[in-house]
């Protein structure tokens, strides 16, 4: 039978500000184990929360961006469960009155292909601590600093049918947060965490099948595979004739399995009810407005510039523009280099690949935007190749210079580029390839064209590889044309 | 000495007639030799105390003394109290030193008073007679041949107040938890509008109905303790920006031509014929300084009781999920796992009436009840806030009964939790609404003091003090002690 997937996202950002949602702790990520813990965080006796503000410009911020409707009414409920990380013995978050209500998201698939993706709503609530059961000799350790950094829950409608999808939204929404700087984006300090909801059905059929929750992943990748095994499984339960139970399930990234951790039977009653410590939070237009004023630009706007302002492909620009870094390191070597197509190729070509194999973020890059837009316009004025300015690209990699000039002429990489010279050189090859002349003299317009690459390489060898290929080329179609 | 109001006691200690080391002796003397019966105190903090007292000679030597400075009072032991055990009457917190100040306290500190200790009552503030309290019950001082409660929950303060251990005390009211105690034990006491005193550091027992108030013999000392207490606190998001009068200043104004509602629904045929004639008699002592009454109707007010025994225990049921055993409070010996630490930590720790409140209140809000219990207590609650609101259209104040009866005797409820909650069936609307009300000394029944009500619009206490205090100018019912002090 064919089998359709159908995949609902919930997305847990950790916002970026200062101080925790409902206490004047700091959110700092790496500290000593509840040296960011607070009477309000122990939840001590007595002790009541305070909002803060700057979770809701952040959640409010997030709204915006996804163009979605903004709540002026707002309602904070007590989600009840026993946990020891949770310290009240309930997670105070936002159930029937969000801050932002229905949005949508537009992704691009690998094959050019875009799709809407809406989003159901967002909330805010409050992140739990950690339970610490490592090195305790049989005891459980808590470390409470995470408990209270705020989160907003992104909750998107079933609108997924793969884990391509399902990996695309969940990057765009990576790139919205880390572009409105309402997050930092770390996915290694759990700073965004993905449940996944999945159900399959027969192709064609209308009604939605029964759905699993896989809880708690933190990378694209673990989704995509954790996504992948588990439409496998639900396929495999129910061609052996079996059903899929509702339930959530945890999945293991480094074992790529998955397990059951609980039933629908066995879930908890949370017992919602709106928090009596804490007034509806109202909010208006005046006051949105100037959080609208205050947005940096958006991915999808700045992709549309790049492709107006630069004259970059669909492609290229939306790379680039996909995050604010990128964004950024692209604008200011393009401005160095004077040549918006060629840094484009630079940074979504050679910058990114070392990047992406180094795994360090574009933050981290050895290589300010500067140096490289130097390069590139070393290129561009043809004193270096593109070949030759890989070799610079290495030593500026390394650190151990970052002086481009310095490291072209210290590696003997300026290219030659007088049209004497190099027509001597072009004479002096020719002279030894009789046989090729004919050849390429005896051929067609359209062989030509390839047989021609068989002199740049005796060319280049001659020059050292310091002869301008462009140059060599000209001369070249010149005297065998002639 | 004992029998001086708090306003008396100021004008002595600063004529010099005592100093606040040789007050504060004096009541810590009297909490020794009479304690023993009353029970009222969970903690003494004599030391803490007469350091305190040193320290206001100290201020008044130099000749920076308010009229605060080296007053001795009581706090409700629901108050946390930054380096003093704090035990919300509970085995739960039978150990638990707070690390830190509640408002109310560091208020009172500021004020430069001085704390003779922690009164008891009843478990997390749960009960109209003192009966729960893990540290025994609090016997009223008014008790003669037989033992009487004191009310509750703040029957500790009351209890205190009542026996001349302290001439002032704060308590708190969710239900009527400072003025049905107030009502028996003969005292004046005032709980404001909700958002006016701030919560930070009050152990919550149902959020949206605590309010902090004080326990005391005269609206004057009432006014003189709600001026520390009350004001804005950022660290309590229900606190109200709301500039704080002195509520001295206005006690003397004159009430001709105040319009006083008596609600038809709390004078009905089931009041005493007793308290009947009590409260005609106070209508005629208002009357007679130019009050003018009027009958009104708060028809939903015969609902109060059974929205509030849903939404009180909704909310404490998340409240006291924090005391789990993990971080303070107790914890069971030996668990065996989580849930064992948590089953029998909370077993343990919490008394029955606790037990009842938590799981009325899980099951309120269980999926499929929701709706029917919690929010229909929740529009049940709104309705009788409108009743209040349309009948202040035409009136300034509402006069109405405090508790059915004075003082009854232990166990005298019997076995049916509902016969309890009915204490406060005269009180719990004014939670339920938000609104200020007071309880003040109205007259005796057989020979127990009986308090009557008085219930304002939203922050005006200085009205509801005025009037009462213009009672207490024209009547002695205030000044009546319990014979054995």
């Amino acid at each position: 039978m064919q089998w359709e997937t159908v995949i609902g996202l919930e997305i847990h950002v950790q916002l970026a500000t200062k101080s925790k949602i409902f206490s004047g702790s700091s959110t700092q990520f790496g500290s000593e184990p509840n040296t960011q813990a607070s009477l309000v965080d122990l939840a001590m006796p007595g002790t009541l929360p305070v909002p803060n503000e700057e979770a809701f410009r952040k959640a409010i911020m997030f709204g915006l961006a996804i163009d979605a409707d903004i709540n002026k009414r707002s309602v904070f409920d007590r989600k009840n469960y026993f946990y020891p990380d949770s310290p009240k013995g309930y997670q105070t978050t936002q159930l029937d009155h969000p801050i932002v209500g229905p949005g949508n998201i537009e992704i691009q698939l690998a094959n050019g292909t875009k799709k809407i993706i809406r989003v159901h709503h967002a909330h805010l609530e409050e992140d739990a601590g950690k339970s610490l059961h490592d090195d305790y000799h049989g005891m459980s350790g808590i470390d409470l600093n995470r408990a209270g950094t705020p989160l907003i829950e992104i909750v998107s409608e079933p609108d997924m049918c793969n884990s391509e999808e399902a990996v695309a939204f969940a990057k765009k929404i990576h790139s919205i947060v880390s572009s409105v700087g309402i997050g930092d984006g770390e996915m290694s300090q759990g700073s965004m965490r993905f449940d996944v909801n999945i159900s399959i059905r027969p192709k064609g059929e209308e009604k939605l099948g029964t759905r699993t929750e896989t809880k708690n992943l933190n990378s694209f990748r673990f989704m995509e595979k954790a996504i992948k095994l588990e439409v496998e499984r639900q396929i495999d339960v129910l061609e052996d004739g079996g059903s899929i139970t509702q339930e959530t399930r945890l999945y293991d990234g480094e074992k790529d399995i998955s397990r059951s951790m609980r039933s629908k039977e066995e879930a908890n009653d949370y017992r919602y009810f709106p928090c009596p410590d804490l007034l509806p939070v109202i909010i208006d237009d005046v006051y949105i407005d100037s959080i609208r004023e205050d947005m940096p630009e958006l991915p999808d706007a700045r992709a549309a510039r790049f492709i107006e302002q630069y004259a970059l492909s669909d492609y290229d620009a939306e790379f680039l523009a996909g995050d604010t870094e990128t964004a950024a390191f692209f604008e200011v070597s393009t401005k160095i280099s004077g040549d918006a197509k060629l840094s484009a190729n630079w940074v979504a070509g050679e910058l990114s690949a070392r990047l992406n194999s180094d795994d360090i973020s574009i933050k981290q890059c050895p290589i300010n935007a500067e140096l490289l837009g130097k390069l590139v316009l070393r290129i561009k004025d043809g004193t270096v190749s593109s070949s030759g300015a890989k070799k610079v690209f290495e030593v500026l990699w390394a650190q151990k210079s970052n002086d481009v000039d310095a490291i072209i002429d210290q590696q003997g990489l300026k290219q030659v580029s007088d049209t004497g010279a190099l027509e001597a050189i072009v004479d002096e090859v020719l002279a030894g390839m009789a046989d090729q002349i004919t050849q390429y003299q005896e051929a067609d317009e359209k062989k030509r064209k390839k047989l021609m690459g068989g002199f740049m390489g005796p060319l280049m060898k001659a020059s050292k590889g310091q002869g301008n290929p462009k140059l060599f080329n000209q001369i070249l179609a010149k005297k065998l044309n002639s | 000495m004992f029998n001086k109001t708090v306003k008396e006691l100021s004008i002595g200690l600063s004529q010099g007639e005592f100093s606040s080391v040789e007050l504060t002796q004096h009541y810590l003397d009297r909490i020794k030799a009479k304690d023993g019966e009353i029970n009222s105190f969970i903690t003494v903090t004599d030391e803490l105390a007469l350091e305190e007292a040193k320290a206001a000679d100290q201020i008044r030597a130099e000749g920076k003394a308010t009229d605060w400075t080296g007053i001795p009072f009581a706090h409700k032991d629901i108050f946390c109290t930054k380096g003093v055990l704090t035990t919300c009457g509970s085995k739960m917190l039978e150990n638990f030193i707070s690390p830190y100040d509640a408002t109310v306290v560091s208020n009172m500190k500021t004020s430069g008073a001085v704390c003779l200790g922690k009164t008891n009552m009843d478990e997390f503030a749960m009960g109209s007679s003192n009966e729960t309290s893990y540290f025994g019950k609090v016997i009223n001082p008014w008790s003669d041949k037989e033992q009487l409660v004191p009310g509750g929950s703040s029957g500790g303060s009351a209890a205190a107040v009542a026996a001349r251990l302290t001439p002032i005390a704060t308590a708190t009211d969710t239900g009527g938890s400072i003025r049905q105690p107030a009502s028996l034990c003969g005292l004046t006491g005032l709980k404001p509008t909700y958002g006016r005193v701030s919560r930070y550091g009050m152990i919550a027992f149902a959020s949206s109905l605590d309010q902090a108030g004080p326990m005391a013999r005269t609206a004057e000392d009432a006014a003189m303790m709600l001026n520390v207490m009350a004001g804005h606190d950022a660290k309590d998001s229900t606190s109200i920006v709301k500039d704080v009068p002195d509520y001295t200043a206005s006690l003397n104004n004159s009430i001709d031509g105040l319009r006083i509602g008596l609600p038809k629904e709390f004078f009905n045929e089931h009041l005493s014929p007793e308290l009947q004639n009590i409260l005609q008699d106070s209508i005629k002592q208002l009357e007679s300084q130019g009050a003018t009454f009027k009958e009104i109707s708060l028809p939903h007010s015969h609902l109060s009781v059974p929205a509030y025994y849903v939404i009180a225990p909704a909310e404490c049921s998340a409240n006291l999920s924090r005391f789990d055993g993990v971080r303070y409070g107790h914890r069971c010996e030996d668990p065996k796992d989580l849930m064992d630490m948590y089953q029998r930590s909370r077993t343990e720790g919490f008394g029955d009436e606790v037990k009842r409140r938590i799981l009325i209140g899980a099951y309120a809000l269980s999926a499929g009840y929701y709706d029917a219990y919690y929010n229909k207590a929740q529009q049940v609650r709104r309705l009788i806030k409108n009743d209040f609101v349309s009948a202040f259209e035409d009136i300034d104040v509402i006069l109405s009964p405090t508790s059915p009866s004075p003082a009854f005797g232990f166990d005298s409820k019997g076995d049916d939790p509902v016969q309890m909650y009915l204490e406060d069936i005269f009180t719990i609307s004014t939670n339920l609404a938000g609104l200020p009300g007071m309880s003040l000394p109205a007259g005796l029944i057989n020979g127990l003091p009986i308090g009557m009500q008085l219930i304002g619009n939203y922050f005006e206490e200085s009205k509801l003090l005025n009037v009462a205090h213009r009672f207490q100018t024209a009547t002695d019912w205030h000044t009546l002690a319990p014979k054995n002090i």
